[in-house]
C-alpha cells in the first residue's frame, strides 16, 4: 500500500485493473485505492508479472502492506504464487473442512457406521453462504457475489456480510477530507516554523506576451495565465532548491524534480493538491495541456498514486476568487508554498512614471528551519525577472 | 441469602426421596436391594430404617414384574417411585412402561391416568462395561405418553422428584452414574423446582452448547476452556428431554448463530439428531455455520478405562468441535 500523503495511515483496497500472470509496466496502472481524498489510481514501479493478488476490495490496508506479489524477469510467476503461503485462490469454492470425528482422544480402530468420514465435494461455482448471511445479505442490499469468506471453511458467514456491508457504505468523503485536511494542517502549523513574504509584480509584459501568443495558436493550444505563473515558478526554484523538497526526521531532502502540487478546490468542498511533473521541463503547450487534465481527472476523482504522493512544493492560486494575497499553509513534509492573487489593476511607477497596470500578488510561505528570509527573496525576486522575460517561459 | 449446606448427587437425591415420602404417605419406593442393601448406587441408605418396609419395598429381580406393579399402584391412587438399577434393565420392563404406563391416559379416554415415576441410573464413566453403561434416554424420549427428566445439577437432583409426582402422567428420571459423587453448595432448604423448561447454565455470544445430564459439567469445563481461546458458549441443560424446551433452544441458537450438541447416546436415530433437526427446521435463517455434534461412539460402551473414555463424549473434544464450528 503505498503513502499517497504525508497523513495516510492506511487505504481501502477498491478493485484491481490487472490479474495473475498479466505483464505490468512501470508506472501502469494495476488498481485503485479509495483513500481520504478519493479513489486513487494506484501504479506499480516494479515492471515484471504479476503472480499474486493478496489485496481484496473491502479490505482496509495499513501504508506499507503488501498487496500484490509481482515475479521480476526471469522469475516464475506461477512458482511464486505456489509458494506464497496463502489459503484458497480467489473465488475459488472449496471444502476445507476436515469433518470433525464424534469420539476424542483415541479411536477404535474399526469405524462404526455413524463414525464414516464424509467429504463434501465442491460444489464449482456456487459459494458456500450461512443461512443467517444470505438473511442479512437481503437485508442490507449486499451483493453476495462480492463478499469474501474470511473463515477457515470458506463459508460466508454473517460477519463476512456486516464487513462488507460497512465497506460497502458509501464514506462520508467531504468529512473524510475534512479531517484530512485537518490532520495535515495542524501538523504543519505544529511543527513548521513558517515565514512569509510577499511582493508585488507587474504583470503587463507576461500578459500581453501570452495574449499575443494565444491568438497565434489554435483555440485548443491558448494557455491561461496560470500556466504561465507555474512555469515561472518552477523556473525560479532552480534558483532557491532548499525552497523544493521535504523535511522529515533526517532533515531536508531536495526533490527529485520540480513537482509542482496545484491547489485544487473541489466542488463540494475540500481540495486536493496533485502534482505537475517536472514543470520546469515542460513547454508552456504542454504544461496547459497536462494542467487541464490534471483539474479534469482530480474533479472527476481519478487521481493517480504517483501525483498524489510527491509533490515538492505547492502553488496555490485563489486569483479567480478575487483575492489580492494568500499567505499559504505548507503542506508537510514540503517546506514551502507559493501563494498567487488576483491580478489587480494598480498605479504602478516605472522610471518616475506613473501608469496603470496590473499587478500579481506573489507570496512565499516558507520552513525556517530549511530556508531564511533572504533566500525566500531570492526566490520572489527571481519569479519576477522570469515575470518580465515571458519568452523564456514558453 | 439463605443458609446452604455442602451435599453430594447422591445424598441430594436422597433428600429428596426423603422429602416426598414425608410429604405424601401415598408415596413408596420399590426396586431391587432399594430396602435392606440401601439401593445399589446407595441413593436410598437408611429409608428402610426410617420409612419402614411398607414404603421402602425390595422387589424380585424381574424389571417387568416390579415395574408394572408400580403401574397398577399408580392407576389405584398411589405415588409409587420406582427404582431400575440401570437403564439397560429398564429394557425388560420396556413393554410395561410403553404399552401401559404410556398409553393407558389414551386407550381409557382419560379415565385411567398413571401418576408412576420410575427412577433409573444411566450412562458410563464407571467401568460397568456394555451392559450397565448406555444412554437410552434417547430412546424413552421417544415415545409420547411419558415425560422425560435428566437432572444435571444437584438442585434439580434433590427437587425434580417431588415434581415429577406431581405429574398425573409417568415421568421417568435418568440419574447419570459420573454425577454420584459430585459435590456443591445449595439451599439448605429444599425448593420446587420445575420439570418444563431447559436452563441456561452459563451465557454466552458465540456458540450454544446444547447438553444434559452426564454431559453437563464436561460443557461447563469446556465454556471455561473456550473463554480463554476467546470463544464465549453458551450453555443449555436440557433438563426434560421429552417434551423437549425448544423456545430456550431456538432463542439460544439464534443469539450464538452456532449449535454444538453434546450427547452421550448414539449419534444415528439419536436424541441429537432430533435437537439438530428443530434447529433446522425452526432456527434455519438465524445459523451462520452447520449444527454439529459430539455423541458416543457407536459401539457398546467398552470396559477398558481408557476406551470407555474415548466412547463418550470429553471436553477437550468439545472444545475442538467447538472452536472449528465458529472460524
Amino acid at each position: 500500500m503505498p503513502s499517497l500523503g504525508a497523513d495516510m495511515e492506511d487505504g481501502t483496497f477498491t478493485e484491481w485493473h490487472a490479474e495473475p500472470g498479466q505483464q505490468v509496466a512501470r508506472g501502469q496502472v494495476i488498481c485503485v485505492v479509495e483513500t481520504q481524498k478519493g479513489a486513487i489510481d494506484v501504479e506499480i514501479w516494479q515492471a515484471g508479472t504479476l503472480a499474486k493478488l493478496i489485496a481484496s476490495p473491502g479490505q482496509k490496508i495499513p501504508v506499507g502492506q503488501v498487496m500484490a506479489l509481482v515475479a521480476t524477469e526471469g522469475e516464475d510467476w506461477k512458482a511464486i504464487a505456489a509458494t506464497a503461503a496463502e489459503a484458497p485462490p480467489r473465488g475459488a469454492a472449496r471444502s476445507e473442512r476436515p469433518m470433525p470425528a464424534s469420539a476424542p482422544g483415541p479411536v477404535p480402530a474399526a469405524v462404526a457406521p455413524g463414525e464414516m468420514p464424509v467429504t463434501v465435494p465442491a460444489t464449482p461455482g456456487r459459494a458456500k453462504i450461512s443461512p443467517a448471511a444470505r438473511r442479512r445479505a437481503e437485508e442490507l442490499g449486499i451483493d453476495l457475489t462480492a463478499v469474501k469468506p474470511s473463515g477457515t471453511h470458506a463459508v460466508i458467514s454473517i460477519a463476512d456480510v456486516e464487513l462488507a456491508a460497512r465497506a460497502a457504505k458509501p464514506p462520508d468523503r467531504q468529512a473524510a477530507m475534512r479531517d484530512a485536511i485537518a490532520a495535515a494542517m495542524s501538523r504543519s502549523k505544529r511543527e513548521i516554523p513558517h515565514y512569509y513574504l510577499a511582493t508585488g509584480i507587474n504583470a503587463e509584459r507576461a500578459i500581453s506576451w501570452l495574449e499575443k501568443r494565444n491568438e497565434a495558436v489554435p483555440i485548443g493550444e491558448r494557455a491561461l495565465f496560470a500556466a504561465l505563473e507555474l512555469k515561472a515558478v518552477a523556473l525560479a526554484l532552480r534558483e532557491t532548491p532548499e525552497l523544493n523538497g521535504f523535511y522529515d526526521a533526517g532533515g531536508f531532502r531536495p526533490g527529485a524534480g520540480m513537482h509542482l502540487g496545484v491547489a485544487i478546490s473541489l466542488r463540494g468542498g475540500g481540495l486536493v493538491a496533485p502534482a505537475l511533473h517536472d514543470v520546469d521541463r515542460l513547454s508552456l503547450a504542454d504544461l496547459m495541456a497536462r494542467l487541464k487534465e490534471l483539474l479534469r481527472r482530480a474533479r472527476s476523482g481519478q487521481l493517480r498514486s504517483s501525483e498524489m504522493s510527491d509533490p515538492t512544493i505547492t502553488v496555490t492560486n485563489l486569483g479567480d476568487l478575487g483575492v489580492e494575497t494568500v499567505f499559504g499553509v505548507i503542506y508537510p513534509p514540503q517546506v514551502a508554498l507559493v501563494g498567487l492573487g488576483r491580478l489587480q489593476m494598480k498605479p504602478w511607477v516605472t522610471e518616475g512614471t506613473i501608469a496603470p497596470a496590473r499587478v500579481l500578488q506573489a507570496t512565499l510561505s516558507a520552513d525556517h528551519r530549511v530556508s531564511d528570509g533572504m533566500r525566500g527573496s531570492r526566490f520572489l525576486a527571481e519569479l519576477d525577472r522570469l515575470l518580465q522575460q515571458p519568452e523564456i517561459l514558453a | 441469602m439463605s443458609a446452604t449446606i455442602r451435599i453430594n448427587y447422591r445424598e441430594a437425591l436422597r433428600q429428596g426421596l426423603r422429602e416426598a415420602l414425608l410429604r405424601d404417605e401415598r408415596v413408596f419406593l420399590m426396586g431391587e436391594d432399594v430396602g435392606r442393601y440401601g439401593g445399589s448406587y446407595a441413593v436410598s441408605k437408611g429409608l428402610l430404617e426410617e420409612f419402614g418396609e411398607e414404603r421402602i419395598r425390595d422387589a424380585p429381580l424381574s424389571e417387568s414384574a416390579f415395574v408394572g406393579a408400580g403401574i397398577g399402584a399408580a392407576l389405584n391412587g398411589m405415588r409409587p417411585i420406582v427404582e431400575v438399577m440401570t437403564v439397560n434393565f429398564s429394557l425388560l420392563a420396556l413393554d410395561q412402561i410403553m404399552n401401559n404406563a404410556a398409553t393407558l391416559r389414551h386407550m381409557s379416554g382419560g379415565q385411567l391416568s398413571v401418576p408412576v415415576v420410575i427412577r433409573m441410573t444411566t450412562g458410563a464413566g464407571r467401568q460397568l462395561a456394555a451392559q450397565h453403561s448406555h444412554s437410552l434416554e434417547g430412546w424413552y424420549a421417544h415415545i409420547p405418553g411419558l415425560r422425560i427428566v435428566t437432572p444435571a445439577t444437584l438442585e434439580d437432583a434433590r427437587g425434580m422428584l417431588f415434581t415429577a409426582l406431581q405429574d398425573p402422567d409417568p415421568v421417568l428420571i435418568f440419574e447419570h452414574a459420573s454425577l454420584l459423587n459430585v459435590e456443591g453448595e445449595i439451599a439448605a432448604e429444599p425448593r420446587a423446582v420445575d420439570i418444563d423448561y431447559a436452563a441456561v447454565r452459563r451465557e454466552g455470544t458465540d456458540i450454544t452448547l446444547i447438553t444434559y445430564g452426564g454431559s453437563l459439567l464436561k460443557a461447563m469445563e469446556a465454556a471455561v476452556k473456550l473463554a480463554e481461546l476467546g470463544v464465549s458458549a453458551e450453555v443449555i441443560d436440557l433438563r426434560t428431554l421429552r417434551p423437549l424446551d425448544d423456545a430456550t433452544i431456538v432463542a439460544s441458537v439464534s443469539k450464538t448463530r452456532h449449535a454444538l450438541i453434546v450427547d452421550e447416546g448414539w449419534k444415528s436415530g439419536g436424541l441429537s439428531a432430533e435437537i439438530m433437526a428443530r434447529i433446522v427446521e425452526q432456527a434455519f435463517y438465524e445459523l451462520d455455520a452447520p449444527p454439529g455434534r459430539i455423541c458416543g461412539a457407536e459401539v457398546p460402551i467398552p470396559y477398558a478405562k481408557h476406551l470407555e473414555d474415548a466412547a463418550i463424549p470429553q471436553i477437550d473434544g468439545i472444545v475442538a468441535a467447538a472452536r472449528d464450528l465458529v472460524k
